[in-house]
């Protein structure tokens, strides 16, 4: 799956294997990462490989990195991959497990965490709860961000969940972790996604429209020996970083991509990145503010991981690529935004309720 | 509630002493000699201050519920114990620590609670709390 996504995305650009001089992977890359990966794909001409791990939000930060690296001089073509099949291997709850070890191999905290069953779904809900106890955010508010979700995903051929659901439908639906729905949760995909980063340079060359990386920020966010604030995320840092090496701010955005493992991970990751002030997010989401293409901010155009796809239980990639799309002029019709000229996308991997990594990127036109 | 599946850990040499203690129903804390922070997980260096001067203190097993949720989806032996409660819990001396709450679903943020240990069978008990 990882060729055919690469393959896939250099053939869109007009590029060829050989021209490929920079590979970024993550964990769900097999074997030694990028070298493995670079003999599987038919890589031959590699001069820079970087496998940074932040779960998710990966591929985000590696649009980051390949900019790095291409200002630096150490490549000029990098191609970003991700695939993965849990649904196909059985992968039906998410994080179903717990227990000692887990998955977790030596890491200092496990024991102290492992035994007392942790999944995902009890991490995202302990950061749902305490939002709601500090500032009186509601089930009825994190249902708007499904809502809207589904209504983008009926005009994606392509997505898993496809019909539009109500507030009733997200309330109505089971809980699977008090205070989460079984709708306020993603869905398990089999997928992946690739990305090519070129240099300017190449990029003139293309007769494929590229866009711009105008920022790109990122941050880590754990428990802060013992003193664990469920109410933000590492986004706090990395949209900073991001707005401030792009020079605009959260109201120039006219579409952002948003990390949606949960409607809580949605909610929380607009109060950091500044799109509102930090505990108005309940409000902020609320009467459709995230449709696609009225609302104050059009959000994950594709349906997002909570109804389209969220490839090998890792969002980043799908966030890049529909931010591409849309300042393409490529969303599905009746989700593009007109002329749109600025995009964000955004990631968080690993958890909200333990430890986890942030990244951002600002995307633009190629004159911007 | 059905009980909770009761998984030893795997005690380290940093972090013996504390699961020691927990065989004998007691919590024991490391605290930095050097800037008094109280450190969780227990490390042997302190991540405040860069110490390596870190002792041991008995703690009060009371604490307050800082967030909790109810888990009603799980797999391996956790789907047995379902609906359960993993919960950070904020002990008295500052931690904010991973647990289950044994004694109910309907709970609420700010709840006092207490410690109680569940013998693992390896000379250690999991540290999980009741409401109190």
């Amino acid at each position: 799956m990882h060729a055919e996504v690469a393959f896939g995305a250099l053939k869109d650009a007009g590029l060829g294997i050989e021209d490929v001089d920079g590979y970024f992977c993550a964990g769900d890359a097999p074997g030694f990462g990028g070298i493995s990966m670079a003999e599987y794909l038919g890589l031959r001409n590699l001069r820079h490989i970087d496998s940074t791990e932040t779960g998710g939000s990966s591929y985000v930060l590696h649009v980051g990195h390949a900019a790095e690296a291409i200002a630096a001089g150490k490549c000029s073509v990098a191609l970003i991959t991700l695939a993965g099949a849990p649904r196909a291997a059985g992968l039906r709850v998410l994080g179903g497990g717990g227990g000692r070890g887990r998955g977790w191999g030596d890491t200092p905290e496990v024991s102290f965490e492992g035994p007392y069953g942790p999944n995902v779904l009890g991490y995202y809900a302990l950061a749902a709860r305490r939002h709601m106890y500090e500032f009186g955010t509601t089930s009825e508010q994190l249902a708007w961000i499904r809502v809207a979700a589904s209504k983008h995903a009926s005009h994606n051929p392509y997505a898993l969940l496809r019909d539009p659901v109500t507030i009733e439908d997200v309330l109505n639906s089971p809980m699977v972790a008090d205070p989460l729905h079984r709708l306020d949760s993603c869905v398990i995909t089999d997928g992946g996604g690739a990305v090519i980063v070129v240099s300017p340079e190449v990029a003139r060359d293309l007769e494929r429209k590229s866009v711009k990386i105008l920022g790109h920020g990122e941050g880590v966010k754990h428990t802060n020996n013992g003193r664990i604030d469920l109410t933000y995320t590492a986004g706090v840092i990395s949209g900073k970083e991001a707005f401030a090496e792009a020079e605009v701010t959260p109201s120039d955005i006219d579409y952002a991509s948003i990390y949606d493992s949960f409607t809580i991970t949605v909610l929380i990751q607009i109060e950091d990145l500044g799109f509102c002030e930090k505990g108005k997010g309940g409000a902020f989401v609320s009467d459709g503010a995230l449709e696609s293409p009225h609302g104050a901010l059009p959000f994950n155009t594709d349906g997002g991981g909570l109804c389209n796809n969220h490839p090998n239980n890792r969002g980043g990639m799908t966030k890049v690529i529909e931010a591409v799309r849309q300042l393409r002029g490529e969303a599905n019709a009746p989700v593009q935004v007109p002329d749109c000229q600025l995009a964000l996308a955004h990631g968080t991997g690993g958890t909200i309720g333990a430890r986890h990594g942030s990244a951002t990127v600002i995307l633009g036109q190629p004159d911007a | 509630m059905p009980n909770l599946p009761v998984f030893a850990p795997s005690p380290t040499p940093e972090s013996k002493p504390f699961w020691d203690a927990t065989g004998q129903g007691k919590i024991l804390l490391p605290r930095c000699n050097d800037c008094g922070t109280v450190i969780w997980y227990p490390r042997t260096t302190c991540p405040d201050c860069m110490s390596s001067d870190v002792g041991w203190f008995e703690a009060s097993g009371r604490g307050t519920i800082y967030s909790f949720a109810v888990v009603r989806r799980a797999g391996g032996p956790w789907r047995d114990a379902l609906p359960y409660v993993l919960a950070y819990v904020e002990l008295e001396e500052g931690p904010r620590v991973l647990t289950n709450i044994i004694d109910g679903i309907d709970l609420e943020v700010g709840q006092s609670v207490v410690a109680v240990f569940h013998d693992t069978g390896e000379g250690n008990a999991l540290v999980r709390f009741r409401t109190a």
